[in-house]
């Protein structure tokens, strides 16, 4: 995929694009950017327009900027920028609640919405977290929420450059300053979410250590118009993990 | 010279370090008695009056959640000791005022004490350790600015006295702030801040504020210091730094032989080698700069914690963040440390921890007050400039040394950082 810079609300974004066709938006998950082969799979027949959000990858994050509605307002006028009018959206866990967040905004604006174990709203009772808290887990359990098989991703810092060892702690850090309070979520989004009429699908992964079964249908409930799928031997990072599975669900939604 | 008795008010009778992950955070309080907590509180009270009657000043701080410092509302504490000492100074660091929601609410807790204490409070700030973002529920990102934001404020509303002003800033609103009491002290109480690191103390420097120091031994003391007089010259504070605009804090324990002087240093290890935190306790995202972090990935280590896997009393008199021994030597072992680092005003003496008894508390307060103390003071005036250095190695004098006097050698195992980290 290309790569190249766009200035919204003078905010420095990194944009990457690849493919031809109708325009499809991938919003990123917490972890961040990352070319996974399931872009390929999509990009085969529909243009991908991937920002990273703004803390995340190289784009900025400017001082004014610290929660995932600002960033749902930064992405609208992205589209304005690229001069799309109406598109199709791919929204991965914090990039699924971005794209709740813009829906809300300007409903009419998407077409068919994708949202891989999405976060962003709380169903669940006070006293428990509907979320997982991933800033205290021991880095030892957080790879066995985020994939059904950790084996095979190993992460392993030594093998990383700087600018990229650099990109994924600023990405942490940029993650926590969106979703830390109220923790995951916009206790406000469940009474907006009915607004978005357009065809919505939830997949998530069986093995997801955040995002359970429960809370995915709690959420998809909130949409008029939403199905719900799941795709086994796949953790949270359900992109990385069953990308050709999770590229033929996309896919056959999307068309 | 002024020296100020500390204490973290720790509840030491914990099950063995190996049947919980944490004693931070998440260690439950059925592990806490009242009745023996209450027992804590009068001794550790008692304590502070004796270092007030042996003409000592008195530091106190505030932590949550954790067993290491039982003392998560700091203010109450001091209210107390504002009406059960006559002399002292009365240092609170301090307030972790990125973790509060309301600066003015420690505005008038701070303004209350100067008065009940009749203009003897030490209004002191700190950032706030890692391991206490959890239970302030409070963001790790960007603390410094929420930090100096707060600091500010609660300086400008000491100082206002001509009715409500209205703050609008970028973590703080208020619109009604007229602070009653007006403080003693005029203009203000002195405000510290704590910082481990140069950046933060070069802030504190601009801002002629007083910065100490956690058990950041010799170079990295001498760095801090050096980034402080940077930021109080580039301010256009002038190239005079008094000393007294800076304080180091140690563990400090006298003994009237090295026997006993060394029976009393190797249990204020407790301080070192029980802060068994949790890694996802000590790190939270945002906490430390993204370089900072990459380093840390790639396997740099706090020197604290590489220390606290074999600690022992030698090795932390010789790392410069213990001054232990007998009269003569804990003497040389500071005169040594001053003259290294370029000088210091306060010396903030941990001198209890863990199961340091109370009868050996106060001889170890007895001993420095009487036989120290009095040569700090004339030799280290507060009249003396910081940023002298003498020609000296940055270690204790060899002649000066606690030898061991036993084998014994800590396991720290999961240790991190003491919690001391101030403003970035």
């Amino acid at each position: 995929m290309q790569r190249s810079t766009v200035t919204i609300a003078g905010c420095d974004l990194e944009v990457h694009e690849g493919g031809s066709g109708a325009p499809v938006l991938y919003l990123h998950p917490g972890g961040g950017f990352r070319p996974d082969p399931f872009l390929a799979e999509v990009s085969k027949t529909r243009r991908v327009i991937a920002p990273s959000h703004p803390g995340f990858g190289r784009s900025a994050l400017p001082d004014w900027i610290d929660s995932v509605d600002d960033v749902a307002h930064i992405y609208l006028e992205l589209m304005d920028h690229y001069g799309i009018q109406k598109t199709d959206v791919i929204g991965c866990s914090v990039g699924g609640w971005i794209t709740m967040e813009m829906a809300t905004k300007a409903p009419e604006r998407f077409g068919k919405i994708a949202l891989m174990a999405p976060v962003g709203v709380k169903t669940g009772p006070a006293d428990k977290l509907d979320i997982p808290d991933i800033f205290v887990m021991s880095p030892a359990d957080v790879p066995k929420i985020m994939f059904h098989d950790p084996s095979k991703f190993p992460f392993d810092p030594s093998k990383m450059s700087d600018e990229d060892l650099s990109i994924h702690v600023r990405n942490r850090e940029s993650l926590a300053l969106y979703v830390w309070e109220p923790y995951m979520h916009n206790p406000k989004l469940p009474h907006r979410l009915h607004r978005i009429k357009s065809p919505a699908l939830f997949v998530r992964g069986a093995s997801d250590g955040l995002v359970s079964e429960a809370y995915m249908q709690s959420y998809a409930k909130l949409l008029p118009n939403a199905k719900t799928m799941t795709i086994p031997e796949a953790g949270h990072a359900l992109q990385a993990e069953q990308p050709q599975a999770f590229a033929k669900a996309v896919l056959d939604f999307i068309g | 010279m002024q020296a100020w008795h500390f204490s973290e008010t720790a509840y030491p009778y914990l099950p063995p370090a190996d049947s919980y992950p944490s004693i931070r955070v998440s260690l439950p309080n059925k592990n806490y008695d009242p009745r023996k907590g209450a027992a804590l509180y009068d001794r550790y009270l008692a304590e502070w009056q004796i270092a007030d009657e042996e003409g000592m000043e008195i530091m106190l701080n505030e932590h949550h959640q954790t067993a290491t410092c039982v003392d998560p509302a700091a203010p109450l504490m001091l209210a107390a000791l504002a009406r059960l000492t006559t002399r002292a100074r009365l240092l609170i660091l301090g307030n972790p005022i990125a973790n509060r929601r309301q600066p003015i609410r420690v505005a008038e807790e701070m303004a209350l004490i100067d008065v009940l204490s009749k203009g003897r409070l030490e209004a002191g700030f700190v950032r706030g350790v890692p391991y206490e973002i959890s239970p302030a529920n409070s963001n790790p990102v960007r603390m410094n600015e929420r930090f100096w934001e707060a600091l500010e404020l609660i300086v400008k509303a000491w100082t206002n006295h001509d009715g409500p002003f209205s703050h609008e800033g970028r973590f703080f609103h208020h619109r009604n702030i007229n602070v009653w009491p007006r403080q003693w002290q005029d203009p203000h109480p002195p405000v510290w801040v704590s910082t481990t690191s140069t950046g933060g103390a070069y802030d504190v420097g601009r801002h002629g504020f007083i910065q100490a120091t956690f058990l950041t031994g010799w170079d990295s003391t001498k760095k801090i210091y050096e980034s402080y007089r940077k930021g109080w010259r580039d301010a256009g504070r002038g190239n005079d730094v008094p000393n007294n605009r800076l304080a180091y804090a140690a563990l400090v324990y006298v003994g009237e032989t090295e026997k006993e002087a060394h029976e009393g240093a190797e249990k204020l290890l407790w301080y070192v080698t029980a802060n068994k935190v949790a890694p996802q306790f000590a790190n939270p995202p945002g906490y430390v700069p993204v370089a900072a972090n990459v380093a840390i990935m790639r396997g740099a280590e706090h020197p604290l914690s590489a220390f606290a896997k074999g600690a022992s009393v030698e090795a932390a008199i010789r790392g410069g963040f213990m001054f232990a021994g007998t009269p003569e030597q804990v003497y040389q072992q500071i005169k040594r440390h001053y003259n290294y680092v370029g000088g210091y005003g306060h010396i903030l003496n941990m001198g209890q921890a863990g199961f340091l008894e109370h009868d050996d508390t106060v001889k170890g307060i007895r001993n420095f007050a009487r036989h120290v103390y009095p040569r700090l003071k004339e030799e280290f005036p507060h009249s003396k400039l910081s940023g002298q250095f003498g020609d000296v190695p940055g270690e204790a004098p060899e002649n000066f040394i606690l030898r061991s006097q036993s084998s014994k050698v800590f396991e720290g195992g999961l240790v991190s950082q003491l919690g001391a980290a101030g403003a970035r």
